[in-house]
């Protein structure tokens, strides 16, 4: 090694490589950094859901590829009686089971807010049923509604109180709140232990001013609590119409639809119509027939439960 | 139809194998024609794949997988077996035929080949010899494996679903047997009723047990889905007459009927709750292997469901109907296959394993020594011989198969048994389903 040979020190800075001046390009690196989340959402959401919606204007059956027949599927389902009773079932059913669901849940974070011996323990039994897989719950329910079978009905023949069995899911109206009645036990829990959540995170000090004010308990419920909790109330109360609407583990556990079709959600009758049925066409109309329903619904609770007068009181613009 | 299996009934199964492979004397009775065997030059170096619907009876998988591994070593081939659930079955196939991929024989149910009849091979040669050699294909065979003049698969074997009742119940009503006629039935489901020992019959959304019901109805009464060239003729007076004897009948039901699926009846049977209804052998064979529940069985009789105004029994049973892949690399093998497996040396020992649960497309096999072991099976032999299937009386077509698993039928009759329509309205609602599934496309 001669010293003779120094290094030529040079003004500018090296010019970078071609792979790093592209790694450098904002434009780029966002394509690049995207890339992976835009390919699984086409692949899982996008994808799916277009050939779903491509499919509801075609004849497609499990047989063999359909074509292209416009909207005569939903002509069809217009005026078919059975996929109506299911439109009208849907919405019944979420409407009531819902309402249940909020009343009662509301109710249970309210008591589950106080202090309580052993409130852990009790807090933890409470989702219970929202953790059981809903498949288990259901043939739980499907027992209790057999209609050979029902220990209710078995309890309240030993006890007198009716001579035969009690029919649960025999005759179209009893089998739909039979229904609805097991939704409500599902989904308390959820709302329930989301809406205690809420419950924690009033301050005391306004409780405390409340009082100080010689506010009577409705009304520091009506006043405070209840304003205080609306972020939260429409957010779960979202997704709950959003999962009760779509709901099909229950209703195709207990009834498949039945007694005579007055039980079919649209998602069961999608199901039944599309797969057991074959007619994939006439099964995704019947589902994309939901999505107008479920947007309405996130639309209501988005812009009606989550404006501001509600959460702030009347007079806060 | 439950799927019941008890050790006890594997151990005891598992020894009737072992009987059937050592003792070749009860396969001597089968008899043969002379019939030449179609050219199949196997493939060189053939690997075969097959799905099949899971066994009722351990040594029914037990026997197929033998027989399947026997064609394998003499031909120097692979053949590989797999057994999935009931339910998935259509769906398999399904996305096997619209994908080109996948097993190259599948044994579907029913109709089910019919869906995918431009993707399958033809099995014509196959079924001549086989029906020549075996006394020819019963009529339950001809209807599910032929398309037009040919074969497009080969049932193997079908499940039937008689009267089931007990023989104890039906004496203290002043009954011997389960009458032939529909007044006679009637009688006897309001003599059942009135010692509050009551029949029941599925009308809820059950595949199996409801539509065999409601195909009895109709078609016992003379009605039917389709005509013989394929129309909608579900809103006849026949119709109409069954819906209204069904109105008389379901009073007699025991609570719940409208309710109930595949599994109902015969959670009912066996609880002592009714006294008649109409299943598979399997629950025949669930009680008999239950030590608590064993004198019901042996209280037990079936036999055939009321003929009603016709000359054959109003029944379809549930077939076994294999199909051979146009995707297949080895369509020989796979048709040598199907053949080996019918033949008697591999067949009987098959149909002797299932004790019963499957009754032979061939006429030769009604020789079998599976008739003759307990008397109260015999009523399965001949289920083949209805010449009745789903979507009765056209040709089988997509829609047959859609308004069998759509229950346009059943629940046409529940509509009427449960007074939420009159006969006249659900015959035309039927009606009315029944043309969107067999609109011509």
């Amino acid at each position: 090694m001669s010293a003779t040979t120094a290094p030529v020190w040079t003004k500018t800075r090296q010019q970078p490589g071609a792979l790093a001046r592209l790694f450098d390009n904002k434009a780029f690196l966002i394509i690049v950094c995207l890339a992976p989340a835009v390919g699984l959402l086409m692949t899982f959401l996008t994808y799916p859901l277009g050939l779903g919606i491509w499919l509801a204007f075609t004849d497609t059956t499990i047989g063999r590829p359909g074509i292209w027949v416009g909207i005569e599927n939903f002509e069809f389902l217009m005026e078919d009686p059975i996929f109506l009773n299911s439109v009208f079932y849907s919405v019944f059913y979420t409407a009531v089971a819902t309402f249940g669901k909020f009343g009662l849940g509301l109710w249970l974070a309210l008591l589950l807010n106080q202090h309580l011996p052993m409130k852990s323990l009790l807090r933890a039994i409470i989702l219970l049923p929202w953790i059981v897989p809903t498949v288990l719950s259901a043939i739980a329910f499907w027992w209790i509604y057999d209609p050979q079978f029902s220990i209710i009905s078995y309890l309240s023949m030993k006890m007198g109180l009716t001579e035969g069995p009690i029919d649960f899911i025999n005759t179209a109206w009893p089998a739909r709140w039979s229904l609805i009645f097991a939704n409500i036990w599902r989904g308390i829990p959820f709302v329930a232990i989301s809406l205690l959540a809420g419950l924690q995170t009033i301050s005391p000090s306004l409780y405390e001013a409340a009082l100080l004010d010689g506010a009577t308990p409705w009304q520091r419920f009506r006043h405070i609590t209840f304003p205080m909790l609306m972020p939260i109330l429409a957010i779960v109360m979202t997704f709950s119409i959003i999962f009760t609407f779509t709901d099909f583990q229950l209703v195709y556990a207990i009834t498949r639809g039945g007694p005579v079709n007055s039980t079919h959600l649209m998602a069961t009758l999608a199901f039944q119509r599309g797969i057991p049925g074959g007619q994939l066409g006439e099964g995704a109309a019947i589902a994309v027939a939901m999505i107008p329903f479920l947007v309405f619904a996130t639309l209501f609770s988005y812009f009606g439960l989550a404006r501001r007068k509600w959460q702030q009181g009347e007079s806060n613009d | 139809m439950a799927n019941l299996i008890t050790r006890r009934e594997t151990i005891a199964a598992a020894g009737a194998v072992a009987a059937a492979a050592t003792g070749g004397a009860a396969q001597a009775q089968i008899a043969t024609q002379p019939a030449t065997a179609p050219n199949l030059p196997i493939e060189r170096g053939a690997t075969l794949r097959m799905l099949r619907p899971v066994r009722f009876v351990q040594p029914d998988e037990d026997v197929w997988r033998a027989n399947c591994q026997r064609f394998a070593q003499a031909n120097g081939i692979e053949v590989r077996v797999d057994f999935v659930g009931w339910e998935d079955i259509t769906q398999q196939t399904a996305v096997t035929a619209n994908t080109g991929a996948g097993p190259d024989i599948i044994v579907g149910f029913d109709a089910g080949p019919h869906l995918f009849a431009e993707k399958i091979h033809d099995l014509t040669d196959v079924a001549t010899y086989l029906g020549q050699k075996y006394g020819g294909w019963r009529p339950l065979a001809n209807a599910y494996g032929r398309r037009g003049d040919r074969w497009i698969s080969l049932p193997f074997g079908a499940s039937g679903g008689p009267a089931i009742w007990r023989t104890s119940t039906l004496r203290e009503a002043g009954f011997e047997s389960v009458p032939d006629d529909h007044a006679g039935f009637l009688r006897l489901c309001q003599a059942l009723k009135r010692i509050n020992k009551p029949a029941g019959f599925a009308l809820g959304n059950a595949v199996g047990d409801g539509n065999a019901f409601a195909n009895w109805l109709v078609w016992s009464f003379g009605g039917s889905l389709t005509d013989e060239q394929g129309a909608v003729s579900i809103n006849s007076p026949q119709t109409v007459a069954a819906l209204n004897y069904l109105r008389e009948l379901y009073q007699t039901f025991v609570p719940g009927t409208l309710a109930w699926g595949d599994i109902s009846n015969n959670r009912a049977y066996a609880a002592g709750e009714c006294h008649l209804t109409q299943n598979g052998v399997s629950l025949y064979f669930s009680m008999l292997n239950d030590p608590a529940l064993r004198h019901i069985a042996e209280d037990t009789q079936m036999t055939p469901m009321p003929k009603g105004t016709l000359n054959a029994v109003p029944n379809a049973g549930l077939t076994l109907n294999a199909m051979v892949f146009r995707h297949s690399r080895f369509p020989n093998a796979a048709k040598a296959l199907l053949t080996f497996l019918m033949e008697t040396e591999q067949y009987d020992p098959w149909l002797q394993a299932n004790i019963g649960y499957w009754s032979q497309p061939l006429n030769a096999y009604a020789a079998s020594a599976t008739w003759t072991k307990d008397p109260k099976i015999s009523v399965f032999r001949d289920t083949m011989n209805n010449p009745f299937w789903n979507g009765y009386k056209g040709p089988i077509v997509e829609g047959s198969v859609a308004a069998t698993a759509d229950y346009v039928m059943v629940q046409m009759c529940a509509a009427v048994a449960s007074g939420q329509a009159t006969p006249q309205a659900a015959a035309a609602e039927a009606e009315r389903r029944a043309q969107r599934y067999f609109r011509r496309r």
